[in-house]
């Protein structure tokens, strides 16, 4: 079909896209000028390269087999308190990777609950650092992303195809064949593919669990060339391989990638016939069971030492938390000035090209951009007068990806419905976006808000590069807490992190709907 | 007066030829079997579907070449006429300015076409709180303010009952000549021929034939219209 008449026009669009990618391009740049050629690889470097892609594939794996179960239980029961765990599974997306590493810390360290249960039962313990606490922690949040993305798999299975198989009395092996089986091979390439990528680009997690020559990833590598050894050189060409490896994974994932699911519609379980026998129920109770154990022990953890800690809390941690609320604020400003055009811009065009741009922001590493940015302010002025806003701009980069996935079908939405009766009165350009596009997408806009900000208040990235001793944000301070062996006032200021990161989210999110509603 | 000029339209393998001229404030019912064209023509008057060939004249100025929005046209679709998180006034008042900034003038006529179709007392409301009857007058109210020489129905009051499809009817009528615009209406039905129409555009086998007179047309149907009306 031939391009249809719009009433708003993709020059903005085009606009935000040219910021975008410049910013990355001009940061790129920066490190270049300053690489030196003929510095090559070492054995470090290529250890990091490896460890990055094991881990990812790793953490890839383990989350999405772990939740073809748990998802394939949520799916086909019923129990009080369904829809509340359903719910928590997106809580770990917008957690503060730092708070959950306290919590897992609680749960699987050295002195943890499993060590010391172990511990009773004379068993050896494990150990939560290098490769293991690494894709534990990884798990921890992409299993319930796979499982949301999954059970949206399983509720798209029509209620009809159940009743006919129980009408057939197919027994569950079929069952799994004929109905299950086609949908997870839709829906697992592209989940395995989304956490591949999202894994392959994590800092705060290597930067806590990981550490030492064998559990580096190359994030942490440009950190570490950057920070302790200030060689540019070395940053510059380790920022090149990240980009060159997370860019060509996220450009073969977009083709992949589900869509992400919103927060609605999940609340309704199929009617089901089958999977009706004892051993079955069991095992999808105990997997539920094992499942939530998994994803609310190390959050009740850092709840109840939090609490504990709270008076332990030093002042700097409030002032921290200042800090941190603007960088957010400005995060969230900045990600719809950038998404908003970019997104209409998307949406007039045909299904699947230009949404790439987004895709800079999964595959261009934070630090790297962080550290071009360094090179190229250095000259004028000092970096760390700007540390600030410059995470926020990044956290709003790294944030697009996920705004334009949001986005991009409500405005498809509304113009589909009503972008004729625009045309029709005359109510182009700017009237267009005031009065069909931001009122009709309000929900989705305050969705993007509100995770651009939670992302953004629990970000242990940027920061940690510019690190100003005097003004820094919570979830630096709360590692240097924990650094100092400050472990009280840690757990507090991690459960005021939490409660920030989730209150950012709940106020933009729950905000933007109830004023759609009145 | 309005004036096709070998018009043609292609949409794939669907074409549709049209050249006819209809006088300044007539009435002209668009009838025809599902598929033949009807909304196509009227989406093409509208600016929404693109003209394979000739052009359209208002008076003696082209309009083929403007955009929906320039011509001067107000148009009803089948559904999804009103905005649903505006109110009737802002919904009305957007058919004024396409900035919603009106001047106390404005505003006061925005509020007039709200009684005159009678809403009065719902100017505040959003469409979810209308019955599909009050929905439909809401948008009438936007055609009178509008004030357009040309008005194209396009079924918009498809999904009503009998009695009420004919109150509507009846009130377009009133409206219509109250801003002295001429009519193309899409309907189905004869019925709504004898209500409202001077004239009948019959849409069939790839052409819009001219109108001609309603109740001699209706009296004696060439073939093809008995064969669509049935009995």
């Amino acid at each position: 079909m031939a391009q249809r008449a719009q009433p708003i026009n993709g020059r903005a669009g085009v606009v935000a896209g040219t910021i975008v990618v410049a910013s990355v391009c001009l940061a790129f740049l920066g490190i270049v000028l300053r690489a030196e050629p003929g510095a090559g690889l070492g054995p470090a470097d290529w250890q990091a390269i490896r460890f990055t892609v094991v881990q990812a594939t790793l953490s890839a794996l383990i989350s999405v087999a772990l939740s073809v179960p748990l998802a394939r239980a949520l799916a086909r029961r019923q129990m009080p308190g369904r829809q509340v765990l359903i719910t928590l599974l997106g809580a770990p997306f917008i957690l503060p990777v730092i708070v959950a590493v306290l919590g897992l810390l609680a749960v699987f360290g050295r002195n943890g609950w499993v060590n010391d249960t172990l511990g009773t039962l004379g068993l050896p313990g494990i150990s939560i650092y290098g490769l293991h606490g690494v894709v534990l922690a990884h798990v921890f949040f992409n299993l319930p992303l796979a499982t949301r993305l999954l059970l949206q798999g399983w509720q798209s299975i029509p209620a009809e195809r159940f009743r006919l198989a129980a009408q057939l009395d197919l027994p569950p092996s079929m069952v799994f064949r004929t109905l299950e089986w086609p949908m997870l091979q839709r829906i697992l390439p592209g989940a395995v593919a989304l956490i591949f990528v999202i894994c392959l680009t994590s800092f705060a997690v290597a930067l806590t669990l990981g550490g030492g020559p064998k559990a580096t990833t190359i994030e942490l590598a440009i950190y570490q060339a950057f920070r302790f050894d200030f060689d540019l050189s070395r940053a510059a060409l380790l920022s090149v391989i990240q980009l060159i490896l997370a860019g060509g994974a996220a450009l073969i994932a977009l083709w992949i990638i589900p869509q992400l699911p919103l927060t609605g519609g999940m609340d309704r379980p199929v009617q089901r016939w089958d999977a009706r026998g004892g051993g079955q129920r069991l095992l999808d109770g105990l997997v539920i069971l094992l499942g939530s154990a998994f994803l609310l022990l190390p959050l009740a953890s850092v709840a109840v030492s939090g609490t504990l800690g709270l008076p332990q809390v030093p002042a700097s941690v409030w002032a921290a938390a200042g800090v941190s609320l603007w960088v957010a604020g400005l995060s969230v400003l900045v990600l719809l000035a950038l998404a908003l055009p970019l997104a209409g811009w998307i949406a007039i065009r045909a299904r699947g090209s230009a949404e790439a741009i987004g895709l800079i922001g999964l595959s261009a590493s934070p630090l790297m951009i962080g550290t071009g940015w360094f090179i190229l302010i250095n000259p004028v002025m000092d970096p760390v007068r700007l540390s600030l806003p410059v995470t926020a701009v990044v956290n709003a980069l790294m944030a697009l990806p996920f705004a334009l996935r949001i986005l991009v079908p409500g405005i498809r939405e509304a113009l589909a419905s009503h972008g004729r009766l625009c045309l029709a009165l005359n109510v182009n350009g700017w009237p267009a976006w005031r009065w069909l596009i931001l009122p009709r997408c309000l929900p989705q806009i305050g969705f993007a808000a509100g995770l651009t900000g939670a992302l953004s208040i629990g970000d242990l990235g940027v920061i940690a590069l510019f690190a100003d001793p005097d003004r820094t944000t919570l979830p630096l301070q709360m590692y240097r807490l924990m650094g100092a062996y400050q472990t009280e006032a840690a757990a507090g200021a991690a459960l005021i992190l939490l409660l920030m990161a989730l209150g950012i989210f709940w106020i933009c999110d729950k905000g933007a709907r109830r004023y759609a509603e009145a | 007066m309005l004036k096709l000029k070998g018009v043609e339209i292609r949409q794939g393998a669907f074409s549709l030829a049209a050249s006819f001229t209809v006088e300044r404030g007539r009435r002209v019912a668009v009838i025809g079997p599902s598929g033949a064209g009807k909304s196509t023509i009227l989406g093409a008057l509208g600016g929404f579907i693109p003209l394979a060939k000739g052009r359209v004249y208002w008076d003696d100025a082209e309009i083929s070449t403007l955009s929906p929005g320039a011509r001067p046209v107000s148009m009803l679709f089948q559904d999804n006429n009103l905005f649903p998180h505006l109110t009737v006034y802002q919904n009305v008042g957007l058919g004024v300015r396409p900035n919603l900034k009106l001047t106390p003038y404005e505003i006061e006529s925005a509020h007039n076409a709200i009684q005159r179709v009678g809403l009065d007392g719902m100017a505040e409301r959003r469409p979810a709180e209308l019955s599909g009857g009050q929905q439909s007058r809401a948008s009438l109210a936007r055609v009178l303010v509008q004030k357009e020489p040309i008005v194209l129905l396009d079924e918009p009051f498809a999904a009503l009952g009998p009695a009420l499809r004919q109150e509507m009817l009846d009130l377009v009528r009133e409206l219509v000549d109250e801003i002295e615009a001429t009519l193309l209406m899409v309907t189905h039905a004869p019925g709504d021929v004898a209500r409202i129409a001077d004239d009948v555009i019959f849409v069939e086998g790839g052409q819009a034939l001219a109108p001609a007179p309603a109740a001699e047309l209706l009296q004696n149907p060439p073939p093809a219209l008995q064969a669509y009306l049935g009995s």
